[in-house]
């Protein structure tokens, strides 16, 4: 993985420490042109990996980046599955069996009910799949060399000890993507024992790492015992600690910290970014000097 | 470990059930729903025993504790049949569908000495926590007018009947979504006890309000606007918010950030005359364990501590959601 990641949250209004900032963020957004020239900016500042959450609107910028093969040589996406709102309003409105019923493809799911329940109980991993297959599609023909489960999602199958899932989602990963599996989490402690136990061995793992103790479940402490034991490849997100540190303060924080093998940030102006990178590349030479 | 269980796994019972499964003193020993689909997976992957029928679940797991996250209507027979057997009891929002039977409730679990507690999570966010003290310890001087708000995209066309869709069931914005609402401002500032006028409007459903927009009146005299509405598709998710004037200052707060001015030098500790802004990252405790928002855990942990008599029962109790269900009940007396 690179050094240095690009996120989304910035054109989908996820802002979280103010509403006033999201509604600007989805102004400026509007057009799927503002976010083609933010990517590009990124690109121009050396991020040539832009990780994602399958919203519909990155089926878009998808479309751009296939259409425009050499300009967007070399560039990656990691794709976060599932957009986590779509399927919660779905379940509000819908109930969990009216929204399997919606969005698992094909007649696999109208022919299991009609079938009874008997034949649709013995296979929820192949279910799991074809809601993989169907969030991948967008993705065509783009090089998507890790693919993650959303953090509510896998933290939601951590708390219920449903780890088949967390272990069946990186198999099919691995299987039918030939991409390795990442996990989203803000529990990097309690899931890293999990996936060891499931067989997974220094699994790709997305987590909020910052200065602030910002959703580090379990304490700062902890997160920095278990990145000096190298057990996993990390991500370290959420670095601004929800914008609560200085950036500089901030990066310079997860820049040290031994075992983050990429750090994930997202901006929306050219000058934010090229600042990012700078700042990162800069404690990263200072850490070469050192050792 | 504490004996819980849960009924109803639906969305929020589903939140509760893994955030309860990752609590280190909790042992989850049944959980009860009447979709087979639901148990199935959750028998086979979590290796929960699952009931369709709580009160025999009750009997054989004996739990200390029992989660409530069915809809509505069934709240008040369901919790008074667990109080009645002595469990300790957490209930999903709105209480019940009518401030009687939240009001019987509140005296049973009284009578019993039973742990109770409703799930406005709200009163577990780090923002609304410090309106809250900076009210209370009078920095905002004299209420002069409040205004409490949320706006989401929960309805945003014509669709399918649920039992949120059912006037009967407790469904409808006012009674869900606006709740939240009610609750925050009786909370914060005091119960309303009156409506001067309210108009419950239909957007999209047709049997339910998706809008509710009043102009309300508090026990301490003081009085605001409710503004909500379900059908705003502008919003990604549900923001709610409470803007409160006074005489020595003002506040507008959402569950992220938190705007306050104060006219006098008379702020709290860390404030300062004119604009402050905090943020909820500043004001958040770290949970043992995140899924959907620190608050969502806090609540389920404060419960679980009230049980083990760790901290008193005072937050969200059968009792303040009994004063929300009366200004509900208020309000759509005067639409």
């Amino acid at each position: 993985m690179e050094r240095i990641l690009f996120g989304d949250n910035q054109f989908f209004a996820v802002n979280h420490i103010s509403d006033e900032k999201s509604r600007a963020q989805a102004i400026k957004f509007k057009d799927d042109a503002a976010i083609m020239k933010v990517l590009d900016d990124a690109r121009a500042a050396g991020i040539n990996t832009f990780m994602c959450t399958t919203h519909d609107r990155i089926a878009n910028v998808c479309d751009i980046i296939r259409d425009n093969p050499e300009k967007y040589e070399g560039f990656k996406i990691y794709p976060c599955m599932p957009y986590a709102h779509k399927y919660a309003n779905a379940v509000t409105e819908l109930g969990i069996v009216g929204t399997l019923k919606e969005y698992v493809p094909g007649n696999f799911f109208g022919s299991l009910f009609k079938g009874g329940m008997a034949v649709i109980s013995k296979d929820f991993i192949s279910i799991m799949e074809l809601l993989i297959d169907a969030e991948m599609k967008m993705f065509k023909g783009i090089d998507t060399p890790v693919i993650f489960l959303q953090n509510v999602i896998t933290d939601l199958l951590l708390g219920l000890g449903m780890k088949d899932f967390l272990i069946a989602f990186a198999h099919h990963i691995e299987k039918k993507y030939n991409a390795e599996a990442g996990f989203i989490t803000m529990n990097l402690p309690q899931l890293l024992p999990v996936l060891e136990e499931g067989g997974i061995k220094n699994p790709i793992i997305c987590a909020s790492i910052n200065k602030v103790n910002f959703r580090m479940s379990g304490g700062k402490e902890l997160y920095e015992q278990i990145l000096s034991e190298g057990r996993a490849r990390v991500i370290a997100m959420q670095v601004l600690g929800g914008g609560a540190i200085p950036a500089r303060e901030a990066l310079e924080y997860v820049s040290k910290l031994p075992n983050v093998e990429s750090i994930l940030f997202g901006a929306s102006s050219k000058q934010n970014i090229q600042n990012t990178v700078e700042t990162i590349n800069h404690y990263d030479s200072q850490k070469i000097m050192v050792s | 470990m504490l004996k819980v269980a849960l009924i109803g796994a639906g969305k929020m019972g589903i939140s509760h059930l893994s955030i309860l499964g990752a609590h280190p003193d909790v042992q989850i020993v049944g959980v009860c729903d009447t979709s087979k689909i639901v148990s199935e997976v959750l028998e086979k992957y979590s290796g929960f025993e699952c009931f369709t029928d709580y009160l025999k679940m009750v009997d054989k797991t004996k739990p200390d504790a029992v989660f409530v996250a069915v809809p509505t209507k069934f709240h008040y027979k369901m919790v008074k049949d667990l109080l009645e057997r002595g469990k300790h009891v957490f209930s999903e929002k709105p209480f019940c569908l009518n401030p009687q039977e939240s009001k019987e409730l509140v005296d049973i679990a009284k009578s019993k000495k039973l742990i109770n507690q409703v799930g406005y999570h709200n009163k577990f966010v780090g923002t609304f926590q410090e309106v809250k003290r900076i009210v209370d310890a009078g920095y905002i001087g004299d209420i002069q007018h409040f205004t409490g708000e949320a706006y989401g995209p929960v309805v945003i066309k014509k669709k399918s009947e649920t039992w949120r869709s059912d006037p009967n069931e407790g469904g409808g914005c006012l009674m869900d979504y606006a709740s939240h609402v009610i609750d925050l401002i009786n909370d914060i500032l005091s119960p309303i006890d009156s409506c001067k006028g309210a108009m419950l409007k239909s957007i999209y459903s047709k049997q339910v309000d998706d809008a509710v927009y009043a102009l309300v009146g508090i026990e301490s005299g003081e009085t605001g606007v409710i503004s909500v509405n379900w059908s705003d598709e502008t919003y990604r998710k549900m923001s709610t918010s409470v803007t409160i004037i006074g005489s020595k200052g003002k506040i507008v707060s959402d569950a992220n950030e938190l705007k306050v001015y104060f006219k006098t030098k008379d702020f709290p500790e860390g404030y300062s005359k004119g604009w402050n802004v905090k943020y909820v990252t500043d004001l958040t405790e770290e949970v043992s364990f995140y899924l959907r928002g620190e608050e969502y855990s806090a609540q389920i942990d404060y419960f679980i501590k009230a049980v083990q008599g760790i901290v008193p029962n005072v937050i969200n109790t059968f009792e303040s959601a009994w004063k929300t269900d009366l200004s509900i009940s208020i309000i759509k007396k005067s639409s």
